[in-house]
């Protein structure tokens, strides 16, 4: 069983790899922030399958945090326009 | 293999055809509001599975909860920082961003 989580957490792990490649990129103004969207739930889901895969359960409480701080993360970012030229933003600046 | 994990099996599967959907839907899609669309949905129910999948193979009820408060916390976050991201999108008067840099 211990294969099938080490698997999934290396097909998560290619997910996040190829999403971010694809933000590096910078194709809209918003993807700095789908980012923050994007850790926020695949992060979380690479965290609790790890935590199963190395049986460590305190995995689980990490994810817990990751889960919390990627929302107050994306709430201020996209409040305080941190992420450079979003156009026509003011909110917070 | 037991039954339990067969179906934890099942569960990982599907949450890592949703995630890739949601991955597809980010490399695929031209404009903020369709990605953050492909991004919200499809992630979130993948967690789902994957909070099903490991909730499954955990032993007690406390660890359980705490993966159903995880899922519900990522739900209700993706859900606000979506809205806040696709309304600060719309009310950007500008012409939209066609990738060029200025």
């Amino acid at each position: 069983m211990t294969t099938v989580w080490w698997i999934a957490a290396c097909g998560l792990l290619v997910n996040i790899g190829v999403s971010l490649g694809v933000m590096m990129r910078r194709r809209t103004a918003e993807d700095p922030l789908l980012a923050v969207l994007l850790f926020g739930t695949v992060g979380v889901a690479l965290l609790v399958v790890l935590a199963e895969a190395l049986d460590a359960p305190r995995g689980l409480d990490v994810a817990l945090v990751l889960a919390l701080l990627a929302a107050v993360f994306g709430v201020a970012g996209v409040r305080t326009g941190w992420f450079g030229d979003r156009r026509g933003k003011g909110a917070g600046r | 293999m037991t039954a339990l994990e067969l179906l934890s099996t099942v569960l990982l599967a599907a949450s890592l055809f949703f995630f890739t959907a949601g991955t597809i839907g980010l490399v695929r899609l031209p404009d903020s509001l369709s990605r953050l669309h492909a991004l919200t949905k499809a992630d979130n129910v993948g967690l789902g599975f994957v909070v099903l999948a490991v909730g499954l193979q955990t032993p007690g009820w406390p660890a359980a909860f705490k993966l159903l408060l995880t899922w519900l916390l990522v739900l209700a976050a993706a859900t606000n920082v979506a809205f806040l991201i696709a309304g600060s999108v719309g009310r950007d008067d500008a012409p939209p961003d066609d990738g060029s840099e200025p």
